[in-house]
């Protein structure tokens, strides 16, 4: 974990209350699958945002406006500085991949896998992606998937775009494994629907990010796990689903 | 720096800087950041009896100037504390810990302390009696100035550490219960613990916590806080330890001339990891410019 200072290079609304933002600071050890935590004047707990890309200096973050927080955040100008601390959580484990791997995204939860499908594809893997909308004006991240080499397939649930329905209705065959986010609901589909192993993203309410409070705790087979620290990735084989 | 220093039940603390039971966990994720041997002391994360998961979750919710909490006492339990916490703090902790306790029983209490008396490394007891009282209808020991005295009898009775006393603030007359733990022996006082809380998801139209309530802390109780250290330390001659709030220098000199002689500081660990770090090397300066020498002779001062 590290704590410093970014400033906001560009924000630009990318999709129907989705905003793509780039910050200048210390982008050293980040990797996919990990996150951010964002200090935001007069709120009191830092917001948790996903890795997008991290290169030389320059961090994106892809959010969804759905509350104080994240309509902050859309409102920043190029120059706004915001206190972050970085480099938290485990990250996806990319050894794992095999060489088809599947990235299954449903929206805010796209994000992460994009810097996952790019150190894929620099491995020299073929991943495959498969990303779920609600509508068609929701859709984002089509074109730069398709750009870094990615299979790329688009759902909706009311079929304004791509495939009509959820992402489980359109998984591809042949993949080795999977790396999925996105809401329960559809993590809970793709646990079910999965032929292979691979992990998952979750999300968790958190007091600090960084392990200390005991605030975003799982249960799991293999132990108690902070969703913060231990997570946010978890292999198929250790979720213990809630209830 | 002999300025900051100050007593704590016959420990010299080096500040009166010490982070709150359950926002500094067993202090490694800090230990990371800074060297953590600059704080006073830490109180590590409630221990009961037996390890415990807690509460479902969400656990956390957010408030203006603070948050609710319902982690519900996930620990690994006094023995795994015992035989890998506390081999693990050492290495990066050098300073005797607060060990902070908890309990559903006065069994419970009593059993906890007594394994944690054993270890060298902890300078205090710092006694939790927020807990519900399972033997005695759920209420919490912390609400009847009998039940916290009794609590605070046994577990004197098996320790020669200092035993401190946590307070809840979900009382009417918190004057009365810290009175009635000095009687039984404590040797000193710490609070407030967190206040009864809630919020409520408009979107969904339920309580954004799971288990319904939570402690509630942070900057916005502050003044609470405040205002039972201030009472509590009049009327009690043991050492108060105030905190609720803290998360500036001044904060913790505004505690200790209501009276406390060391300052606990919890939610603002979790928002800014380095809190207590900063809070450390800013109050030489919050001290000139409040013309205070030493930290001691304000809670003298005040008492
Ligand atoms: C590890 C992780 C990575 C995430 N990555 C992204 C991302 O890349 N893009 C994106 O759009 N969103 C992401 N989220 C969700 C994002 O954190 C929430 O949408 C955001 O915190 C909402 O804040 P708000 O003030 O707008 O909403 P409010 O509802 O006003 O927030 C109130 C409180 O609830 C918390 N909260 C609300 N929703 C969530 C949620 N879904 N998960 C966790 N805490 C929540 C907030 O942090 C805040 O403390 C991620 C969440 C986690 C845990
Ligand atoms: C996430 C969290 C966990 C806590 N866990 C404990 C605990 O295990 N034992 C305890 O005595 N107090 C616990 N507390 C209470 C704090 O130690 C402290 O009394 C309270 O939060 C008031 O201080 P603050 O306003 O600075 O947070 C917890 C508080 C928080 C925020
Ligand atoms: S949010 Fe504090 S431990 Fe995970």
């Amino acid at each position: 974990m590290k704590n410093s200072i970014f400033t906001v290079t560009e924000n630009q609304n990318i999709a129907r209350g989705t905003f793509r933002m780039r910050l200048s600071g210390d982008t050293g050890e980040m990797r996919p699958g990990q996150f951010v935590n964002i200090k935001l004047d007069g709120l009191y707990l830092r917001r948790p945002i996903s890795v997008c890309d991290a290169e030389d200096g320059i961090l994106t973050i892809v959010f969804k406006t759905v509350g104080r927080g994240t309509e902050k955040l859309a409102s920043a100008e190029p120059g706004e500085k915001f206190d972050l601390l970085t480099g938290l959580g485990n990250g996806y484990d990319l050894s794992k991949s095999g060489e088809k791997p599947l990235l299954i995204g449903g929206g805010a939860g796209v994000p992460p896998l994009y810097m996952l499908a790019k150190k894929l594809v620099e491995a020299g893997k073929r991943p495959f992606a498969v990303l779920g909308f609600n509508t068609a004006d929701e859709v984002f991240f089509e074109k730069e998937f398709s750009d870094l080499g990615c299979a790329v397939t688009v759902t909706t649930t009311d079929g304004s775009r791509g495939v009509k329905g959820f992402v489980t209705d359109a998984l591809p065959a042949g993949y080795d494994y999977f790396y999925t986010c996105g809401p329960e609901p559809m993590l809970r589909a793709v646990y079910k629907a999965a032929r292979t192993s691979g992990q998952f993203s979750f999300e968790e309410r958190m007091g600090c990010g960084f392990g200390a409070c005991m605030g975003c705790s799982c249960r799991t087979v293999t132990g108690y796990k902070r969703i913060c620290k231990d997570g946010p990735v978890l292999e198929k084989e250790e979720i213990l689903w809630k209830d | 720096m002999e300025r900051l220093k100050v007593d704590l039940c016959g420990i010299t603390l080096d500040n009166p800087v010490i982070p709150a039971s359950g926002t500094f966990g067993y202090g490694y994720e800090f230990a990371e950041l800074y060297d953590i041997n600059i704080l006073g002391t830490f109180s590590f994360k409630g221990t009961t009896r037996e390890p415990r998961f807690g509460n479902p979750t969400p656990r956390i919710a957010e408030c203006t100037a603070g948050m609710i909490n319902a982690v519900g006492l996930q620990n690994p339990g006094v023995e795994k504390v015992i035989s890998e916490e506390l081999p693990r703090l050492k290495k990066c902790f050098g300073k005797p810990v607060m060990a902070n306790v908890s309990g559903f029983s006065v069994e419970d209490y009593a059993y906890t302390c007594a394994r944690l008396d054993t270890c060298p490394q902890v300078g205090w007891l710092e006694v939790n009696v927020s807990c519900p009282n399972v033997h005695g209808g759920g209420m919490s020991f912390g609400t009847d100035p009998a039940s916290a005295a009794e609590v605070t009898r046994a577990v004197k009775a098996v320790t020669a550490k200092p035993v401190i006393v946590k307070l809840s603030p979900n009382v009417t007359d918190v004057v009365s219960i810290a009175k009635a733990c000095e009687d039984a022996g404590a040797d000193g006082i710490s609070l407030i613990n967190t206040l009864l809380g809630m919020r409520i998801d408009l979107k969904k139209r339920r309580p954004v916590i799971a288990s319904v309530m939570g402690g509630f802390s942070g900057p916005a109780v502050f003044p609470v806080a405040l205002r039972m250290v201030y009472q509590v330390s009049r009327a009690v001659g043991v050492p108060v330890v105030g905190m609720g709030g803290v998360s500036t220098a001044e904060d913790v000199i505004e505690m200790m001339m209501a009276g406390a002689c060391a300052v606990e500081v919890g939610a603002a660990n979790l928002v800014d990891p380095f809190a207590c770090k900063k809070i450390i090397e800013d109050l030489p300066a919050a001290m000139d410019r409040y013309g205070i020498k030493n930290l001691k002779e304000i809670t003298e001062g005040a008492r």
